[in-house]
């Protein structure tokens, strides 16, 4: 039988409110590929397993009407791939060429995990990620400096500073692009389907398709139905919202793990936005009654938001992970552009908001002259709330070689456009160069 | 495998001439249909049976939208399935 109304809730979703699955993405593990002839392996192995995923997604993508923004890969984190002197750039290259062969738009897990401490080759990883990120198109690249159980490796924090200053350089005809494929993490997660932090964990099996929903402007669109209502009303038309879009990613997801033969991983729940009009998350907030994002309330507000979308998501999939709540990459989202163009939403705002949200300080454009030691404290206090609060967090700034605050950066595509804000001028150098390692939390006497 | 047709039009003489004209010439059979306002926009629903389909999927929605846009309607054809996942527990 049919329910007309409900077809047309779904059509309407889709058609207005672009409702769409952000990323099918396809977790491969490299580990096969140590020792020996390492780039042409990896090579081999990603475009041999991937060698459908984009036809499958486009075919799933027709026959279900809904559309599937991007197709992925994220691999074993490279530094682990590095025996024998392998040089890491060389993989990166060949990263980019299984991508480019394979049609995807972004390959991740040109990483290392160095939260408690960093082997010759992590660092020779670490060190090699402007180079590679210039050289390369596809190739996306995280660190995960800190955790919860071992604390902040403060000279992983100091490292990165200095990289992220290096790949602006390097990528500085193209407004620092190569940091905007740069994260550092704080907990950083072993299945997450979302760029530039993908990567494929040493705890997972050979291969897992991972998938990440959207669909900021369905709730968004949902709310405005509740305009002057209770909280508890917001709470439960989120959660009910969240839900439905979860479904489909879901559906989605299962269909994809069976047409191509890879195991089902997880289902990322999360509200990712981009720079269309319509698909923000700020303008959520704003909903909520906020004149503009960024303003005293923000911070509850999202709390209300992400919390909500988790509530809903979570029954909707048989199985959750990644990193699922809501992004507030500045760049990708419209509302956010806006606010921080205004002046209402800050550095120090973002900071707070990320006590309370999925994932951290996201794309956000700071002058060409901060230097290293400013980013690596930024980076620093994220990874402090991150470890403390048992949740991931992450740091992907661009300090746009020769920009000024009030100038702008333009990436393009899903990667929008963004003002330089302002950094905290005081400096970070006696605090950052002391190196070492901020020992991990105590996890009772909780105050 | 069925599917779930919907027609937006802002005009609706011939909707369902024009639409089932084509699909029984392709092999799909219409198992209900369903018309009604949303917004501006007069909209027609139908679910339909694929399983004797002379086209592949991708084909029949290539036909569909093309058809569409010579009318000026849009016309998606999509797997029931999303629309069950979406709107039941």
């Amino acid at each position: 039988m049919l329910n007309t109304s409900e077809i047309l809730t779904t059509i309407e979703m889709i058609r207005e409110q672009k409702l769409d699955i952000r990323t099918i993405t396809m977790g491969l593990s490299l580990l096969e590929c140590i020792g020996g002839n390492t780039p042409e392996k990896v090579y081999d192995l990603v475009t041999r397993r991937a060698e459908k995923l984009v036809s499958t997604g486009e075919d799933i993508e027709n026959e279900f009407g809904i559309p599937i923004v991007n197709k992925r890969i994220s691999v074993t984190p490279v530094a682990l791939l590095l025996a024998g002197g392998q040089d890491p750039v060389e993989i990166a290259l060949a990263l980019d060429r299984a991508a480019d062969a394979t049609g995807v738009n972004f390959i991740g897990g040109y990483s290392a995990l160095v939260q408690k401490g960093a082997t010759e080759a992590d660092l020779r990883l670490i060190r090699s990620i402007p180079e590679a990120l210039a050289r390369t198109n596809k190739v996306c690249s995280s660190v995960n400096v800190a955790s919860t159980k071992a604390g902040i490796n403060m000279d992983a924090v100091k490292l990165m500073g200095e990289v992220m200053v290096e790949a602006a350089r390097l990528t500085e005809d193209q407004d620092g692009m190569g940091c905007a494929k740069l994260v550092a993490f704080a907990n950083a997660v072993e299945d997450n389907p979302f760029m530039a932090g993908a990567f494929h964990g040493v705890s997972e099996g050979d291969a897992a398709i991972n998938v990440g929903v959207s669909g900021p402007g369905v709730v968004k669109r949902a709310l405005e139905k509740v305009k002057g209502e209770p909280f508890d009303v917001v709470a439960e038309v989120v959660k009910k919202t969240a839900f439905r879009i979860t479904r489909m990613g879901q559906l989605v997801a299962m269909e994809a793990s069976k047409r191509l033969n890879t195991p089902f991983g997880i289902v990322d729940l999360s509200l990712a936005p981009t720079p269309a009009v319509g698909d923000s998350v700020a303008h959520i907030l704003e909903e909520m009654g906020l004149e503009r994002c960024g303003q005293h309330g923000t911070t509850a507000a999202l709390m209300l938001l992400n919390d909500a979308v988790k509530k809903g998501g979570v029954m909707a999939s048989s199985s959750v992970g990644g990193l699922s709540g809501a992004f507030i990459p500045l760049s990708e989202d419209i509302g956010m552009i806006n606010a921080a163009a205004a002046g209402t939403l800050t550095l120090d705002k973002l900071e707070a908001m990320t006590c309370v949200c999925s994932v951290g300080l996201d794309m956000i454009a700071v002058p060409g002259d901060t230097p290293a030691s400013t980013l690596s404290a930024i980076l620093a206090d994220e990874a402090a709330i991150g470890v403390v609060n048992q949740k991931t967090t992450a740091v992907r700034l661009i300090p746009a070689k020769g920009k000024k605050v009030g100038d702008w950066v333009e990436f393009g595509g899903l990667l929008g456009r963004a003002p330089i804000i302002p950094v905290h001028p005081e400096s970070a150098e006696e605090f950052i160069s002391r190196g070492g390692r901020i020992p991990a939390p105590i996890n009772s006497l909780k105050n | 495998m069925k599917a779930i047709i919907t027609v937006l039009s802002t005009d609706r003489e011939g909707i369902i001439a024009q639409v089932s004209g084509m699909l029984y010439e392709h092999g799909v059979n219409i198992l209900d249909i369903s018309q009604t306002v949303l917004g501006t926009y007069f909209t027609m629903v139908m679910l339909v049976d694929l399983s004797k389909m002379k086209v592949s999927f991708k084909e029949m929605t290539g036909l569909l939208e093309k058809r569409g846009e010579e009318l000026g309607m849009e016309i998606r054809m999509q797997r029931s399935e999303i629309f069950d996942a979406m709107h039941r527990v």
